[in-house]
């Protein structure tokens, strides 16, 4: 037997001509694979998005500071006193004489939303002039930055495209306030353009806040520079905070949506695929039986159980191989750039994200229709090169 | 001449549902080298089977089988593939060729089971559809040719790797008697000339004249043999 490549081609190239004669059956195959593969694409697209999007949100020489103990800015505080203090630690960046720290302070404002009209949380951040010196990707694309000691806003870019009347020259009412939208902004696709942000002294007298804040952003010389803050910050006696990167603080706050969108895409796409392997049972059996004469013709000319088996297995993976490619190509047309917003449970507000079909989910796609393929083809192969020889001449 | 084929008490049954079948009894059979032997009888006397058993498609209940001094009813699939491709060569009653591959393409697929590389398995398999004057349609698929010339591709296929044993189903059951005759024409040039020991399952007595001997089964045994 020394050439069972070729064998097993001669076998398959054969079986793949035949495929015109089992048209019906093989675009089943090809289009149940194809399904399974573009909802598991587009279903763990949307998690690649959301986890992008925080993680695009998280630079790892940016610290956030929240009081100890706490999870989130949400159920943090902190004193003026405190965020002078932790602005004074040396190993903050000087950027014009001044350390580049942002105390910054949070509450969540309903606003109804674009495609519903159902009102949703989306958090108004109030913010110094410092805040834009901690995020180095900040770009004002509309309109200008809320005058200090004013009651106005500007809002990121998702927050604008998802949430209603939030557009540059409207004006919102948030409790008895009324506030004046005066530009929108961006930040490089992270959960800051998910926000609204205002003057934070603002925001203390409007939310009944006295001069407390909740965070201190602060950027840092180097990734490595957060060990030293830390330790720095520790051993003050007058400050009992919680240190940690802004990449840290944001992979903490996806893991929970990132779970569960996992274990629902894969639920989803388990279940479809039980259905799309007896598509591809279903079709490559009928192949086998229908050619049941020319393996058994093959087997009487010596040809091995083996290349009949993955020939079967061969076909039917290309089968696969072709629905993989069509169920990415449909995940990516239609899922891939759109956007969506969805509750952080993390932050009890929305953040909005834009779905992103990736190279690694593409692989990911085609790899499960190739087992898929591979199961529906392995059993009618092993049944094919198991037919007694004698009985398979004598079929019509 | 030597003994090619040695059947000693060969038996064969079959469990069909709960009843028991017996095909073959207890049959022994000399097939001496270059002989060209047909095996007639009524339709479940056993002439198909024993054709099977003889070329390795099936296995005795019990008895041997040598042939050319191996007792093939002891090799394993595997073996007895190998051994099948290497010593005997089919042809079908329905031809059985492939229909996605041209008639070359049919003949050269034994070839794939040797070391020859692809431009002999060219040479040899033009040269086996010059035998069987069918070198003009190589290029045809079998559903292009008729069905003369579809068995006599069958033929070129199963003497292209040069076996000892040709093994005939029913060759011209289900062609007309022209065709009929030029297949037998074929067989028996392959016998006289070229010296293939071969053994013809038929009904048609017009195709077991061209025997050298003639085997009558009847109930899975010999009963009668004439020349």
């Amino acid at each position: 037997m020394s050439n069972g490549l070729s064998q097993i081609i001669t076998i398959t190239a054969s079986n793949l001509r035949s495929v015109s004669e089992r048209k019906a059956a093989s675009i089943v195959a090809v289009a149940g694979i194809a399904g399974v593969v573009a909802i598991l694409v587009g279903v763990l697209s949307m998690r690649e998005g959301f986890r992008a999007t925080l993680d695009q949100a998280g630079a790892k020489d940016v610290a956030i500071v929240l009081r100890s103990g706490s999870a989130a800015e949400l159920s943090s505080g902190l004193t003026l006193d405190q965020t002078r203090i932790i602005s004074g630690a040396s190993s903050i960046v000087q950027k014009n004489g001044v350390p580049a720290a942002s105390p910054e302070l949070y509450v969540i404002v309903d606003v109804p939303m674009r495609s519903t009209g159902t009102e949703a949380n989306v958090p108004l951040r109030g913010v110094g002039a410092q805040a834009t010196r901690v995020r180095s990707k900040f770009k004002l694309i509309q309109g200008r930055m809320f005058t200090p000691g004013r009651f106005e806003v500007m809002v990121g870019r998702g927050a604008a495209s998802q949430f209603a009347g939030l557009e540059v020259g409207k004006s919102v009412r948030w409790g008895t306030t009324d506030w004046d939208v005066v530009g929108m902004f961006e930040d490089g696709g992270s959960v800051s353009e998910s926000e609204i942000w205002t003057d934070a002294t603002v925001l203390q007298g409007a939310y009944r806040r006295g001069s407390s804040f909740q965070s201190v952003r602060v950027q840092l010389g180097s990734p490595s520079a957060i060990k030293s803050f830390k330790d720095e910050l520790s051993v003050d006696p007058r400050l009992n905070v919680r240190v940690l990167s802004e990449y840290e603080y944001f992979s903490e706050q996806s893991k929970s949506l990132s779970t569960l969108i996992n274990a629902v895409g894969y639920t989803v796409a388990l279940l479809m695929g039980l259905g799309a392997i007896f598509g591809a049972l279903n079709t490559m059996y009928s192949a086998v039986s229908a050619r049941t004469r020319e393996i058994a013709t093959l087997r009487a000319l010596g040809f091995g159980a083996w290349p009949v088996v993955s020939s079967v297995v061969t076909e039917s993976m290309l089968l696969g191989l072709l629905g993989g490619v069509i169920g990415c190509l449909i995940a990516y047309l239609g899922f891939n750039g759109i956007r969506a917003s969805t509750l952080n449970f993390a932050s009890f507000s929305q953040i909005t994200f834009a779905f992103a079909v990736t190279p690694a989910l593409l692989a990911k796609g085609l790899l499960y229709a190739l087992a898929l393929s591979f199961i529906g083809g392995i059993m009618p192969g092993i049944r094919a090169a198991r037919l007694p020889i004698t009985s398979g001449l004598r079929e019509l | 001449m030597s003994t090619l084929v040695r059947i000693h008490e060969l038996t064969k049954n079959f469990q069909r549902g709960s009843e028991l079948v017996q095909v073959l009894q207890r049959l022994d059979l000399e097939i001496p080298q270059g002989d060209f032997l047909a095996l007639m009888g009524p339709s479940g006397s056993g002439k198909s089977t024993l054709l099977n058993l003889i070329g390795g498609l099936d296995r005795p209940t019990s008895g041997s089988i040598e042939v050319a001094g191996h007792d093939i009813s002891k090799l394993n699939d595997t073996a007895l593939g190998r051994w099948r491709a290497d010593n005997v060569g089919f042809v079908f009653q329905m031809y059985n060729l492939l229909p996605a591959l041209t008639a070359q393409g049919n003949v050269e697929l034994p070839l794939l089971l040797t070391s020859l590389s692809a431009s002999e398995r060219r040479q040899r398999a033009a040269a086996a559809l010059q035998l069987v004057g069918l070198s003009e349609r190589a290029q045809h698929k079998p559903r292009e040719l008729s069905g003369g010339q579809e068995q006599r591709v069958g033929i070129a296929r199963a003497i292209v790797s040069d076996p000892t044993l040709l093994l005939c189903d029913e060759p011209t059951g289900d062609l007309d008697r022209k065709s009929g005759d030029e297949v037998l024409d074929l067989l028996q040039a392959l016998n006289d000339q070229q010296g293939k020991t071969i053994i013809m399952v038929t009904h048609d007595p017009r195709a077991a004249e061209r025997a050298r001997r003639v085997l009558h089964l009847e109930k899975g045994q010999l009963v009668r043999e004439s020349v």
